[in-house]
């Protein structure tokens, strides 16, 4: 629009927005920002600090530890869950009362509460009460998620496989039921293999619906919480204490405001850094390829 | 090759697709699947690719049983409605595929691609993907793969209902060239009866999963052999009128009388059905034995340079098809000629009893 008109009252109707966006992020997170940057003694004893806080924070070992911890669990569940879930959406019935049954089924670990898988693969791995972790000891394999890093490493991941792979299914489901049954009738006609369905229509249509669920998959994993905490409180050791347990235990445990503030705003920008350059990126392979998606 | 569907009955859930369907395709002939939505062309095209077995029935080609044989052991292609090429090859890799497939040597898939480019005009695209091109382009990209392959039946399932009327007709023109030369068999699909007499071929008229009349597109539109094929193919369809015959005269809904054209005495006297061709009649008489009716004007339905008038007499409705484009007020009274001799019969169980002679050059529609 070239030829603007001067109209001051459109203010007013972006007011309620820009109080609820205020009220939800600005005030929040300049709190944050706030703390950040100060160290805070008492109500009425303050010092400005400057970026002692975030030096620290970046130069800390626990932490770049549990970072280095944190990105190879996001990376090593995206790799499980990512073809597993396209996999599992593959075979899943196409119609009838069966495609009902299997979404109902699949959907149902993503209706349970964080916390409450935590505890049930913490009982399921029990050696004297767990299903898995009895079985395991009666079959003669030791295995003990107190004890062995690699076993609670592997619990955990199994665990959030569990948990969230039915996202991806899902996701790459509603992609593949939107490909014309036409493109299936003209690959038959072409002869062209299994293999080639998959590599040439059903990928390429996936694309977009793939892009969300790396993104999400992503941003859930790098923030997991409540299922390691319970699971195995981030033991044993610090084996897989990640970044989320280590902010609560420096901001609620120890009271370190400053420094929990100025890692909380790492933390952060961390999450939005890797999002946007992965968004970008893909967004830039598809205009420089063909724009996937529609007939 | 020649292709036979013997007595094919198709069943889907209990809702019969196609019933008792008999149908021999010759080789190197171009026929037209004529017919309404859900008169069962698709289905047809689908059991004779093999994408799946009738319920019943035969499928003979070239003198073999290969009813249970699978689509990927038949040499067929097929172009769909749709515009169905792999998003992320080329228009190169998608016309080349079934050859990659084929494992048929890099040179000889160059020169094939070419050639086909060359033929469907769109050789300067061929670095192009399917979503950077226009319906037309996508379409043609389509047709490519499904000629490249050299398929003993080529199967065409409406494939330019998406496309724009102008691009629409000069398709269907190069298409018919492409034909000319080959040796295969090719299907076309489609609801319009214009499209059917444009292709030219052979044309079977499809209604409700019966086949109503197989033989040459012009015979098939001259000589209906019963009401139903003569509406399906007619557009505007055919204006039936019920009547009754006696020895010397035709009468209407019981008030209006004319005397009949010499060969249509020759039928019994009773009822009938009569049918005369939107096209046949004209707001002007043209014979002294024209029937003038007076009529009023329902709507008049301009399509491209002509014109569909629609109106009603006393007792029943006329749709007639004028060159050019009409304007009409709607209730405006008419006078329109009907030709007597240029009437079909019909009887009570619809099959054609009369057929009116031929005119030199008459225009049809």
């Amino acid at each position: 629009m070239n030829n603007k008109i001067p109209n001051n009252r459109a203010w007013l109707l972006v007011l309620p927005m820009l109080v609820l966006v205020a009220f939800s992020a600005i005030i929040p997170l300049m709190t944050v920002v706030n703390y950040s940057v100060q160290d805070v003694l008492g109500p009425n004893a303050r010092f400005f600090t400057g970026t002692e806080w975030f030096q620290s924070m970046l130069n800390d070992d626990a932490l770049q530890a549990a970072f280095l911890r944190q990105i190879s669990f996001s990376l090593i569940i995206l790799a499980i869950q990512i073809p597993l879930g396209i996999g599992i959406a593959l075979i899943m019935p196409k119609r009838g009362w069966q495609a009902s049954a299997v979404l109902i089924l699949i959907t149902l670990p993503l209706l349970i509460p964080w916390n409450v898988v935590g505890s049930i693969w913490q009982i399921f791995t029990r050696g004297d009460i767990g299903l898995m972790g009895w079985g395991l000891r009666e079959l003669g394999i030791e295995y003990n998620i107190t004890r062995n890093a690699g076993d609670a490493w592997v619990t955990i991941i199994l665990m959030d496989v569990w948990h969230w792979t039915p996202l991806v299914a899902m996701l790459c489901y509603s992609g593949l039921r939107s490909i014309p049954e036409a493109y299936y009738q003209a690959a038959r006609i072409d002869r062209a293999s299994k293999w080639a369905v998959f590599r040439y229509i059903q990928l390429p249509k996936l694309t977009n619906v793939l892009v969300i669920a790396v993104l999400l998959r992503f941003m859930h994993s790098f923030m997991i919480y409540a299922e390691p905490f319970v699971l195995t409180g981030g033991g044993p050791g610090s084996a897989t204490t990640f970044l989320s347990q280590s902010l609560t235990t420096m901001a609620v445990g120890q009271q370190d405001l400053g420094p929990s503030a100025a890692f909380s705003l790492i933390y952060f920008l961390v999450i939005l850094l890797v999002s946007w350059v992965f968004y970008t990126t893909i967004m830039n392979m598809q205009k420089d390829k063909p724009p996937h998606g529609g007939a | 090759m020649s292709l036979h569907l013997q007595n094919i009955d198709h069943i889907v859930n209990g809702v019969p697709h196609i019933s008792g369907i008999d149908l021999a395709l010759e080789p190197g002939s171009f026929n037209v699947l004529l017919g309404r939505t859900l008169a069962g062309k698709t289905t047809l095209m689908r059991l004779m690719a093999g994408l799946e077995p009738p319920t019943r029935g035969k499928i003979i080609i070239d003198g073999k049983d290969v009813t249970n044989v699978s689509v990927r052991k038949r040499n067929v292609s097929m172009v769909y409605q749709q515009f169905i090429n792999y998003p992320s090859l080329t228009v190169y890799d998608n016309i080349a595929s079934p050859l990659k497939l084929a494992k048929h040597p890099k040179s000889a898939i160059d020169k094939r691609v070419g050639e086909i480019a060359e033929m469907l005009h769109i050789e300067h695209l061929l670095n192009r993907y399917p979503q950077e091109l226009s319906g037309g382009q996508q379409q043609r990209t389509a047709m490519g793969r499904a000629l490249i392959k050299d398929a003993d039946l080529i199967l065409f399932d409406e494939p330019l209902v998406n496309l724009d009327y102008k691009l629409r007709e000069e398709l269907r023109d190069e298409l018919r060239d492409l034909f000319q030369a080959r040796n295969c068999i090719a299907v076309y699909a489609t609801t319009e009866p214009n499209e059917a007499l444009a292709l030219g071929g052979n044309t079977a008229v499809l209604h409700e999963g019966k086949l109503l009349q197989y033989g040459p597109t012009e015979q098939v539109y001259r000589e209906p052999n019963g009401r139903f094929s003569a509406e399906m193919f007619s557009e505007p369809p055919i204006n039936i009128v019920p009547g009754r015959l006696t020895d010397t005269e035709i009468t209407f809904d019981q008030s209006l009388h004319f005397p009949c054209d010499d060969k249509l005495k020759r039928l019994e006297p009773g009822d009938y059905d009569f049918g005369v061709r939107a096209s046949h009649l004209t707001l002007q008489p043209q014979r002294a034995d024209d029937l003038a009716l007076d009529v009023h004007v329902d709507v008049a339905e301009i399509s491209g340079s002509e014109t569909f008038l629609h109106v009603h007499h006393e007792r029943f409705p006329l749709v007639l098809h004028l060159s050019g484009i009409h304007q009409f007020s709607v209730n405006e009274p008419l006078k329109v000629y009907f030709p007597t001799h240029q009437l079909y019969a019909f009887d009570k169980q619809g099959h054609t009893v009369h057929i009116p002679a031929r005119q030199g050059g008459a225009a049809h529609g």
